[in-house]
């Protein structure tokens, strides 16, 4: 397949779209998925047959539009946003594409939630099908690897990067040009690798599965170029088994790429050759780590090993392997095509370009929003998020899963970017961001995080393994009123133990949830130790009935593994 | 380690030669070149098919891909979506992510717990009615969020989950 038989298939896709004076899109990523939207995309192309519509009218499933709170959302010819979708509101939808839109289903589309947002990684996301191939093609979709291959070499393509600024959006924020340089200095036995980090172990973040869902062939071409200019010639997608959507429509994505020739031997022509294939994760958070993702792919337990080697010099097969999370790849088409200067004038200095987050817990907007780095949290919580609901009041955001911190009021006009956010004890993390209001109680959280990552500790390093263990058990005393002051002190000398000795990311920043609560909410740690009291009821509520479920859920969980 | 291509040793038979399911196991390992590598791919088709991985399978797994049998386990005890035990006819997953979390999915595990008696990871005596959790479904906006058999469900209350089971167990 040659360049300018590529755009004409493109050019072929635009023509037969423009055929139709009227398009109807219908979400079907997981969130509108789970609120029935296939039944909603069912009902609107039955709806175009009986209305005779057919020649005028198609209906088409895209990715997601954002806003999942308000699932399903369905968008019409003329930029009306419908939310909240049942199939028996098809008839009067596919009705109205020729007169005025139907106005008590009409999702305003003014408000801070959609104006304030900067999309580059979800540019595509609620507007191409992910299941058709064509469809990204007419969106100008494989013309940055076309050129990359065609036109530039490999270190060209590495410049463009690094001039970008851009830096991996998996949480660490290792700068991506610098990575990829990296493996394509290091020496190769045989072959080297190019994986791509799908396994969002991170509770409360869906930011990967969501791309991966909504513009799979996005992550292709990111993964594509990615290759070309680390000189690696196997790929692999590390994805969890929990996304079933997602695996199935990367499956599709891939087996459409091979048909056009644009993934295998000789890729349009040049001498470029790239495979790609999907392994599946089995629920362990620690494989979000390098080199425990590793071990996953080659089939074992998914341990971590220490570093250095790195895997950009021994990674995958014991060869140079460049790791990047899904947004990171997702990030460099647009590179590609607009040029590293365009993107490092995004954001802010440090930290270029865009972040997706997945905004969830207590915020009237749940979703997923692309902001500019150096937003502050204030916008993204109160402007777009929409603020609290029932007129309670913000607590703390909850930024980089277990391994980030809560970040109390008093933060909410820092920007939000990689310095920041470590500055007052949390990490940018992939992306998930948990409101909480004053229902949440704060040593609540951080026990629930660090069982978390007792449960996850895979046991290798005996600092994470058995400090998660006390540290929870220590927190589960003061949930229970037990603790006594001197507790509070074993807890700092813990987490100074876990960040300061554990073989990998997971134990060093298992402290944080606990640290940044200690910090900004001593109070309550406070009032459970002295007052035997629960500032937010959480814990009071739970003190005598909750407790034998609560034990029975360990062994439980034990047993299970 | 060996890496023979299976003509060297005798071919393992899988435990039960009657049961035709055992040719999609043996297709994954095929397509994977019967490599140690490929021991995750294979466990992960063989729950897909039988629903969870008894010790005959994983014996059987082992032999085909010339790995010790504690490799085998281990993987298997390693990764949480793997079980070593058959689920009860319905499953009712609740998510435990944060933002469900926050949102009060604790409540729902009381109410399985309460109304009953298991707890995440068990099945009803009858073998009516499996309680698992997971880590996080990716459904943060819908919280709580819980999966009956294979539909999510979302902002899911303890009414709601008594509501879905009771008619799993009326039917």
């Amino acid at each position: 397949m040659s360049p300018e038989e590529l755009e004409q298939i493109a050019e072929n896709e635009r023509e037969a779209q423009k055929k139709f004076a009227h398009s109807i899109t219908v979400c079907v990523a997981a969130g509108c998925m789970s609120c029935q939207s296939q039944a909603v995309k069912e009902a609107i192309d039955r709806e175009i047959e009986k209305q005779g519509m057919g020649q005028r009218c198609k209906s088409k499933g895209v990715g997601c539009m954002g806003l999942c709170a308000a699932g399903p959302l369905v968008s019409s010819a003329g930029g009306a946003l419908y939310k909240n979708v049942s199939a028996s509101d098809a008839a009067e939808i596919v009705a109205s594409v020729e007169s005025n839109p139907v106005s008590r289903l009409l999702c305003p589309t003014d408000v801070p939630f959609f104006q304030r947002q900067k999309k580059i990684v979800l540019e595509n996301s609620g507007v191409v099908d992910p299941e058709h191939i064509e469809d990204y093609l007419a969106a100008n979709g494989y013309s940055a690897m076309m050129r990359v291959i065609t036109e530039m070499t490999p270190a060209h393509a590495i410049e463009e990067v690094v001039k970008s600024g851009l830096r991996g959006r998996g949480g660490a924020g290792y700068p991506t040009g610098l990575k990829w340089s990296t493996v394509a200095k290091a020496a190769s036995k045989r072959v080297k690798y190019a994986i791509c980090n799908a396994d969002e172990g991170d509770p409360g973040a869906f930011m990967d599965r969501s791309v991966l869902e909504s513009d799979p062939h996005r992550v292709l071409e990111g993964m594509l170029i990615a290759a070309y200019a680390v000189g690696a010639s196997e790929g692999y997608i590390y994805v969890r088994a929990e996304y079933p959507l997602a695996i199935k429509r990367l499956r599709t994505a891939i087996r459409q790429a091979e048909r056009l020739g644009l993934l295998g031997h000789n890729i349009c022509g040049t001498r470029f050759s790239f495979g790609i294939d999907i392994r599946l994760g089995a629920g362990a958070f620690v494989c979000g780590e390098e080199t425990a993702l590793i071990a996953s792919v080659e089939g074992k337990r998914g341990t971590p090993r220490p570093r250095p080697p790195y895997p950009a010099q021994e990674g995958l097969f014991g060869e140079p392997t460049l790791i990047n999370n899904v947004e990171t790849y997702a990030n460099i088409p647009p590179i590609i095509r607009n040029g590293g200067e365009w993107y490092s004038q995004i954001g802010s200095e440090k930290s270029k370009g865009t972040k997706v987050f997945a905004l969830a817990g207590r915020v009237a907007n749940t979703g997923l929003v692309e902001v500019p780095m150096g937003i502050s949290l204030r916008e993204i919580i109160f402007e777009i998020g929409g603020g609290i609901p029932e007129g309670r009041n913000f607590k703390a955001a909850q930024t980089g899963g277990p391994s980030g911190g809560c970040i109390p009021a008093q933060f909410l006009d820092m920007p939000v970017d990689y310095e920041s956010l470590a500055q007052v004890g949390s990490i940018m993390g992939s992306g998930g961001m948990i409101v909480m209001d004053d229902t949440s109680c704060m040593v609540d959280v951080a026990k629930y995080f660090m069982d978390f990552c007792m449960t996850e500790s895979c046991g290798k390093c005996i600092p994470c393994r058995v400090g998660t263990y006390q540290m929870n058990e220590l927190l589960g005393k003061i949930t229970r009123f037990e603790a006594t002051p001197q507790d509070i002190g074993m807890i700092e000398e813990l987490c100074d133990l876990l960040k300061n000795t554990s073989l990998c990311g997971l134990g060093i920043s298992a402290p944080n949830p606990v640290l940044s609560t200690l910090k900004y909410f001593a109070e309550e740690y406070k009032a459970h130790i002295v007052s035997g009291q629960c500032p937010a009821g959480v814990c009071g509520a739970r003190r005598s009935e909750a407790r034998p479920a609560e034990s029975r859920q360990l062994e439980g969980s034990g047993a299970a593994r | 380690m060996p890496t023979a291509t299976g003509s060297d040793y005798a071919k393992p038979a899988p435990p039960d030669g009657q049961d035709k399911r055992w040719r999609i196991v043996d297709a994954t390992m095929r397509r994977l070149g019967h490599h140690s590598r490929s021991l995750i791919e294979t466990l992960h088709t063989v729950q897909e098919t039988f629903g969870y991985l008894d010790e005959g399978a994983l014996r059987y797994v082992a032999t085909s891909l010339h790995i010790p049998m504690s490799r085998a386990y281990g993987v298997a005890t390693f990764y949480q979506f793997f079980t070593l035990k058959p689920a009860g006819r319905h499953a009712c997953v609740i998510c435990m992510g944060t933002a469900c979390y926050i949102k009060g999915a604790q409540h729902l595990l009381t109410a399985m717990a309460n109304d009953y008696g298991i707890a995440p990871g068990e099945t009803t005596s009858d073998g009516g009615i499996s309680l698992l959790t997971a880590r996080c479904l990716g459904s943060c906006g819908l919280a709580p969020a819980v999966v009956y058999d294979s539909e999510v469900a979302g902002k899911v209350s303890p009414p709601d989950l008594r509501a879905h089971v009771a008619k799993w167990i009326s039917a």
